[in-house]
């Protein structure tokens, strides 16, 4: 195979498995804070049993982030030696911000905030959740500016083939890079919302009806139902702003061939790249110009006008419909839940069973929308690395492609072994929170401990404690 | 001479960020090496200790590995020329690395949250990706030192500096649970790092020996006057560290089952001295090469406006961290207790 094919695979592969954690961690320190503030603050046991159990499930997420992160911090080298070569110095100290500023900051507290109860306190052990959270925001916050700064580079000048930094500020605050961070933000804040709803829901449907599960599964519906709009709105602005700055992805993820005045919002086709047109094709007229141009008879260019330097057309067609489909059924679910928690009916906040499978099936349903929506994204760059100024092709290593396909099968393995473990470890957790007994006896340190978890906690923690 | 007009054409940047290099990955071979080398020693013991010897690592593991990133991420940014070099030529051993980091980073956590029959399996996931790591490692350090020669003595000199490191990390991991634990898990402790101390001095000896022997340049600035005479107290101050681990290894039983802990910090700090040292007899061999005889830090480096921003954050944020470093090793100070997430 090309090694070109088989080394975008494997940093693709790479990219996608990394994803899918910082994408809950980002928006769960936060929502640990929460938790741990609204405990500060009330007293409720109830909040620091919720604390208690979703920073284990933040630690395990934490630790595949890292792990799957440091893989990429060497991967730019070995499969994408001319990426750095030409941009390196606008890349580099993007990369450095992130290090610097936000992961020595996330894993000095991380050890605080996980084991440091019974050492530091109740304050400080806040203010270490507090920098945690902020890390991974900052985190965030550079890597967004680095890959906005691919999709739409400004603020710098070529010399002799490579790239020079003019105007900082410029380059960080890149055109398309406050619509795509608030664009990630809030669907980590989604992810996260539905996972924990969809645990608790679980947990609520094998009987575990204590107050800690109604009030996650509350927290987790409600903060969905805020989010989702919100989400639908910043998409669309992302996306105008896309239309502006990259129209050949607009197109492709459009479905549009010709140059078109009043083009339909396909709901379905199968985009063919041979007659240059999509076969069976279902759509509602003039809802595309509408939405992209606030006209019914605006033109939108087609990917004709782009011959040689469009996308793919399938893989962003597609994933832009699974992206969205995914962002109704969460504005669908979301919003009938919050209508059905704070009902009549429930009065104490307690779904029906059959609300609970749904938000247990839509457990991961973030991890398909985010995954769904970088592949649109990147694949819309291509065929540039860096959009308009380097391709693909000129940024790729001469490691021979059977090396790369042998590395790569044992990275898939380990990968697709790792999420299935992961998935079916936050369900495990899940289930054995239900017993508490038998759970402490499973913590790291020997078995013959003298003080139980549970009484450690409660001599260090100042508010009301039975 | 060639390299006083390198730096006095605004060439200092690549100099400054060399050094910066230096630490971080120094910092990670010490600190993330007395992590591994608790991962290697991890099945020798029973359960129980295995949950110790892992608590003692615990609050600590992650902010290791961030040095990794640090050192890897400068090379990266700048010496955006030599990291493809690099990191291209160490494809595989890099890949094997990075599989290893992947199996101990999840093993952690994984091995006290899986259900209770999986934990074994996760504690030999714990063993195996500590010692792969270790291993390729060592595999890449020799690679690099002998240059990227893919000839039978260079991979076959690679092989023994990658065992040799895994020793070394086994090292720096006893001596820190001598300091971290105690009963006979320190006692065991003790035992493990008078077996490690000789194949991390031979390892050493073998890179010092082979090091001059690649390169007529390495040969020539160790061994010719004045310059021997200067570079003296490495190898010297090097045999004085080990006699000492040697000696306090000896005494250090006895006194520890009377409950004395004097002495308990020795072996740690003297083999963080020895790799210290060992360092700079290498950095001092390849210096200004950041591939040996071939790309030097000056053509490699990136635009010194990149450069300068970059070292503009790195003086104040490297302050901070140092900082609370030092916090979260005092917050956790002392004899490792049980770990309890809230």
């Amino acid at each position: 195979m090309d090694p070109i094919i088989l080394a975008r695979a494997q940093f693709g592969a790479n990219i996608t498995f990394h994803i899918l954690f910082p994408t809950i961690s980002i928006a769960m320190g936060w929502v640990l804070l929460f938790f741990k503030l609204r405990f500060n603050k009330t007293g409720d046991a109830k909040w620091m049993d919720a604390y208690k159990f979703w920073v284990k499930v933040f630690a395990l997420t934490f630790a595949l982030g890292v792990v799957s992160g440091i893989t990429m911090s060497f991967q730019f080298g070995t499969n994408w030696p001319g990426y750095m070569q030409t941009v390196g110095n606008i890349a580099g100290p993007l990369l450095a911000y992130e290090v610097l500023t936000a992961f020595f900051l996330e894993a000095s507290f991380l050890g605080i905030m996980l084991f440091g109860t019974n050492r530091v306190s109740n304050r400080v052990h806040t203010v270490a959740t507090l920098l945690v959270a902020g890390g991974t925001t900052l985190s965030a916050f550079w890597i967004i500016a680095l890959n906005s700064w691919m999709q739409t580079p400004a603020g710098f000048e070529m010399i002799d083939g490579k790239a020079h930094a003019l105007d900082w500020v410029q380059i960080v605050f890149n055109p398309s890079f406050p619509y795509r961070l608030t664009h990630m933000l809030l669907a980590s804040g989604l992810t996260v919302a539905f996972l924990i709803a969809g645990i608790s829901a679980y947990r609520w449907l094998r009987g575990d009806k204590t107050p800690a599960v109604t009030a996650t599964l509350k927290t987790g519906v409600t903060l969905a139902a805020i989010l989702i709009p919100l989400q639908i709105f910043a998409g669309d602005l992302h996306g105008l702003n896309t239309l502006k700055h990259q129209p050949a992805k607009v197109a492709a993820m459009e479905g549009v061939w010709e140059t078109t005045k009043g083009a339909p919002a396909l709901l379905f086709a199968i985009p063919n790249t041979q007659t240059r047109s999509n076969d069976y094709a279902i759509g509602i007229p003039k809802v595309a110009s509408l939405i992209l141009t606030h006209e019914l008879d605006g033109e939108i260019k087609g990917l004709n006008e782009f011959q040689g330097k469009h996308p793919p057309v399938a893989p962003l067609f597609f994933g832009f419909r699974i992206m969205v489909g995914m962002g109704m059924l969460m504005l669908a679910v979301s919003w009938f839940g919050v209508w059905q928690l704070y009902g009549r009916k429930s009065p104490r906040g307690e779904p029906q069973p059959w609300l609970a499978r749904v938000l247990v099936g839509m457990s991961f349903s973030g991890w398909i929308a985010t995954v769904a929506g970088w592949y649109v994204t990147e694949i819309g760059r291509q065929p540039y690395l860096v959009y308009g100024v380097l391709k693909t092709v000129d940024a790729a290593s001469a490691v021979p492609g059977a090396m790369i396909a042998s590395t790569f099968v044992m990275y898939l393995t380990l990968y697709s072994a790792l999420t299935v473990a992961y998935i079916s470890v936050v369900f495990h957790l899940a289930r054995k929170a239900q017993f508490p007994a038998s759970f402490s006896s499973s913590f790291p340190g020997p078995s013959t401990s003298i003080i139980p978890p549970m009484i450690a906690v409660h001599n260090d923690l100042g508010p009301a404690q039975p | 001479m060639d390299q006083l007009t390198n730096m006095q054409n605004g060439g200092w940047l690549p100099v400054v960020f060399l050094g910066l290099m230096g630490i971080a990955m120094l910092a990670y071979v010490v600190l993330d090496g007395y992590d591994l080398g608790v991962g290697i020693l991890l099945r020798r013991v029973e359960d129980a200790d295995k949950d110790v010897m892992i608590s003692s690592i615990g609050p600590f593991w992650d902010a290791n590995e961030t040095w990794l990133v640090l050192g890897v991420g400068i090379l990266l940014v700048a010496f955006p020329m030599a990291h493809g070099v690099i990191l291209g030529a160490l494809y595989l051993p890099v890949a094997f690395m990075l599989i290893g980091l992947t199996l101990r980073g999840v093993a952690f956590d994984f091995r006290v949250k899986a259900r209770a029959a999986h934990k074994p399996w996760w504690n030999n996931a714990f063993f195996a990706g500590s010692l792969l790591t270790s291993f390729s490692q060592g595999v890449m350090l020799g690679l690099y030192i002998t240059g990227f020669k893919n000839g039978w003595a260079e991979l076959g000199f690679a092989l023994i500096t990658g065992l040799c490191l895994c020793s070394g990390y086994a090292l720096l991991g006893a001596a820190w649970l001598i300091m971290k634990t105690e009963g006979a898990l320190q006692q065991r402790a003790v035992h493990w790092a008078q077996r490690s101390l000789w194949l991390t001095g031979a390892g050493i000896a073998a890179i010092s020996i082979v090091t001059p022997m690649i390169s007529a340049r390495i040969f020539e600035k160790w061994f010719s006057m004045p310059n021997l005479f200067f570079l003296l107290p490495i190898p010297v101050v090097t045999a004085v560290l080990f006699f000492t681990i040697e000696r306090t290894l000896r005494r250090l039983p006895v006194r520890l089952r009377d409950r004395n802990e004097y002495g308990a910090w020795v072996p740690f700090t003297c083999t963080v001295g020895i790799f210290m040292l060992a360092f700079c007899g290498l950095a001092y061999s390849l210096f200004p090469y950041l591939v040996v005889d071939k790309i030097d830090i000056w053509q490699a480096a990136s635009a010194p406006e990149s450069l300068k921003i970059i070292l503009l954050g790195a003086a104040i944020v490297l302050p901070a961290i140092l900082g609370y470093t030092i916090y979260s090793y005092r917050v956790f100070w002392g004899k490792t207790r049980e770990l309890t997430y809230y």
